[in-house]
């Protein structure tokens, strides 16, 4: 980092290279600093719940270095196996379990970063508050745009001692919607409560045989946890839910290999559609959770007019919509119709109140859309945010804010032009 | 959605024209950290009150930060929900609160304020309305200034409204008394709301469905008990700790009771709630906090001793990010050291 101060060379981390959105993707010439060898844990407090880990220790490694002190990273993103924890904290990635548990943000006590500069800051602490502002908050989800992480504090989760899973299944998708309601408004907020429509039903249960009822139009995924009491009530309190709202069958886990399977055909669900065509499109928004009904409608309106095929698996209990996209990249004229169905589909969200991304980040994909959330002074003020981070405006250009997002921002010259 | 929102205008005039500005909301937590704003040329303004809008099914509220937590907690309570913000004074309001940060006693089970906020919009000290964050419960476009504000004690703006994460109510709530050590405690239940240690009891509060309450309850030997109340006295404070450290810090603080220094511990948290008869007791916490890599800051009273003791981490970039919305330092000045000394005895 200090070589790239010295030579006023711009820099792009990378972990995994899991991310949607481009955060990672070096844009002109930057130096490009690959953190997957930083791959340590450095030391975990059982007593405390806390570990430090080195950015390119992977997700799921953490949690499994763990399990045998009763205890787990929360954050659970599909691409748990492969991602890097610097690149949760760089993205505030999700995950089914953020229901409950919360995104990455919440399970990170302090960072460890080298700033634009080449100097080395720690943000945050494993005391409960640092003074002044929160920057730790900042750093987390900037999409390394405000610097480096080189060593990261984490919250480890304690095992629930039970665990209850339950699928359930519907005649039309209202239906699944009206259940997830119901069960918030029963008092219960599940651990993971996900939603998938017809189309990757079917796709998922062809692929894994997971037992997924090929001809119903909506299912639901609901884990339940805690203590056994009061996770028995729960389970039925979500069975006479469903049933209320016309769920045809809700079946329970028996046990821990069904549940594994449940879940399989949950998080195959992007590898079950490469049966479908080559290549998908998956979107990330949020919408309000008492407009996802409205929101799916207009999805599959859009899809309709595109001539498409578009299949829903997403976290309802969150409102994180992921409509994806299906198709052959190498028909004519196709990938017109597959951005344009993305831009409407984030135009609908939007309408209904809702925001530009749950859990995947902005990056490059999602900085020109920017402006429909947010006002010039909105863009003006996180401008500010970053260059106070990084005055030199090294760190990842180009990502997260559009150009011209800091009022008076002159546009700049083009490389090269003569002045 | 971006077109200028209604109802904020006298407030961004205020702020605009003033020449140094204070947010008053309850002027419960007007001593939390530096020294409130004074002087003549400081205008205090107040953010609008009332909910602005409440989905019971979204699990979100919007609220004017003029609104008093109890009168959200009240339209929140109406649909069964809450939101676990949890002042040591129900008059204070949602802007007061969050623009100090102070979590509340249930943080261990909640995790810290910070993470009830979801979206706010702010008068910036040229008086523009800027809405950092997003309304939906789960968002991460653009970057986070709602968890820069809190805690940010007024110097980047004026939060004129938020919103924030609820919750269901929870089916039963208990404090109860633990026969247990205070530090096995946490352990021995799953998600405990509160454990708190004052040297003598240990106080624990369950949330949860009833039947689980009652099965901790029995887990870890509690008897059902009032709701016990915080160290209180002319001089307050709370010290931060890593929580591994309670143990040798709770010793230290102890050998101070004579010296009239009550205390109250959040275990598994590190925050220590303290109170004493005077200011220089209260600044012996201090140094005992300091010793083992912990702070005190303080919540009320002990004029003239320095809000937070230690000079701010990474100060030079604290002061960058106050100078790019503050320029000019009018937003509450005085109320964050950002000179480079700090000294505990101003």
């Amino acid at each position: 980092m200090r070589v790239a101060a010295q030579h006023d060379r711009s820099f792009v981390v990378r972990g995994s290279g899991t991310g949607l959105a481009g955060g990672a993707t070096p844009l002109g010439d930057p130096l490009v600093i690959v953190t997957t060898q930083m791959n340590r844990v450095l030391g975990v407090d059982a007593d405390q719940r806390v570990a430090w880990v080195e950015p390119g220790v992977l997700n799921l490694d953490l949690s499994r270095e763990v399990a045998h002190l009763g205890l787990h990273f929360a954050p659970d993103p599909s691409s748990q196996q492969a991602c890097t924890i610097g690149g949760n904290v760089g993205t505030n990635a999700g995950g089914p379990h953020c229901l409950s548990s919360g995104v990455t943000s919440t399970h990170v006590l302090a960072v460890e970063c080298v700033l634009g500069d080449g100097s080395v800051a720690q943000l945050g602490g494993l005391e409960p508050d640092v003074p002044g502002y929160d920057l730790r908050g900042c750093f987390v989800g900037s999409e390394g745009t405000m610097g480096i992480a080189t060593r990261i504090a984490v919250r480890l989760t304690p095992n629930p001692p039970v665990v209850r899973t339950l699928l359930l299944d519907f005649l039309s998708i209202e239906d699944a919607a009206a259940t997830v309601s119901g069960i918030i408004a029963a008092g219960i907020v599940p651990a993971a409560l996900e939603m998938m429509d017809a189309e990757i039903t079917r796709a998922v249960e062809d692929f894994v045989g997971a037992g997924y009822p090929r001809d119903a139009a909506a299912v639901l995924l609901c884990e339940l946890d805690g203590l056994a009491d009061g996770v028995a009530h729960q389970v039925r309190e979500v069975e006479r839910v469903g049933k209320e709202h016309g769920a045809r069958t809700v079946r329970v886990a028996a046990d821990e290999a069904e549940r594994a399977l449940l879940w399989k055909g949950r998080k195959s669900a992007f590898g079950a559609i490469a049966r479908i065509a080559p290549d998908y499109y998956l979107h990330d928004a949020v919408v309000p959770r008492t407009k996802l009904v409205d929101v799916l409608r207009q999805v599959y309106a859009i899809a309709a007019e595109q001539q498409l095929t578009m299949m829903n698996v997403f976290h309802a209990g969150d409102g994180n919509l992921h409509p994806l996209i299906v198709f052959d990249a190498r028909e004519a004229g196709i990938w017109e119709r597959v951005e344009r169905a993305g831009d409407e589909i984030l135009a609908a969200c939007v309408a209904a109140g809702g925001v530009l991304s749950g859990e995947h980040g902005i990056g490059i994909e999602k900085r020109d859309a920017m402006p429909l959330i947010f006002s010039p002074d909105d863009l003006d003020a996180q401008a500010r945010l970053r260059d106070a981070f990084d005055p030199s405006g090294r760190a990842n250009p180009q990502k997260v804010l559009p150009r011209g997002s800091r009022c008076g921002e002159l546009p700049r010259v083009p490389e090269g032009t003569w002045i | 959605m971006t077109a200028p929102l209604p109802g904020y205008s006298d407030l961004q005039e205020a702020v605009a024209a003033a020449p140094a500005v204070s947010a008053v909301g309850g002027r419960t937590h007007w001593e939390v950290g530096g020294p409130p704003p004074g002087g003549a040329e400081v205008v205090e303004v107040s953010a609008p009150a009332g909910v602005v809008t409440f989905d019971p099914d979204d699990l979100t509220v919007t609220v004017n930060a003029g609104t008093t937590c109890a009168d959200l907690a009240a339209v929140l309570a109406e649909h069964g929900q809450e939101c676990a913000l949890d002042p040591r004074d129900p008059a204070a309001t949602v802007g007061g609160v969050l623009a100090t940060g102070l979590s509340g006693h249930r943080r261990l089970r909640w995790g810290p304020l910070r993470d009830r906020v979801l979206e706010v919009r702010f008068v910036t000290a040229d008086g523009r309305l800027v809405k950092g964050g997003g309304p939906t419960v789960k968002n991460v476009s653009g970057f986070d200034l709602p968890r820069l504000l809190v805690g940010s004690l007024g110097t980047l703006g004026v939060i004129a409204r938020t919103t924030l994460r609820c919750q269901p109510l929870p089916a039963a709530s208990v404090w109860c008394t633990s026969a247990l050590d205070p530090f096995a405690v946490r352990a021995a239940v799953l998600r405990p709301a509160c454990i708190r240690f004052d040297g003598a009891t240990t106080h624990v509060l369950l949330e949860g469905e009833t039947a689980d309450v009652a099965a901790e309850l029995a887990a870890i030997s509690g008897t059902e008990c009032a709701k016990p109340a915080w160290p209180d006295a002319a001089h307050r404070g709370r010290i931060s700790v890593p929580p591994a450290e309670l143990r040798v810090l709770l010793d230290r603080l102890d050998a101070f009771r004579t010296t009239g220094v009550e205390w109250a511990a959040e275990m598994g948290v590190g925050t220590v709630h303290v109170a004493a008869g005077t200011a220089d007791a209260l600044i012996t916490a201090r140094d005992a906090a300091e010793a083992v890599g912990g702070w005190l800051l303080r919540e009320h009273g002990a004029p003239g001793v320095d809000g937070f003791g230690i000079p701010l981490p990474n100060l030079a970039l604290i002061r960058r990010i106050a100078e790019a919305f503050d320029p000019t330092g009018k937003c509450a000045p005085g109320r964050l050291p950002f000179a480079a000394e700090s000294v505990h005895v101003v």
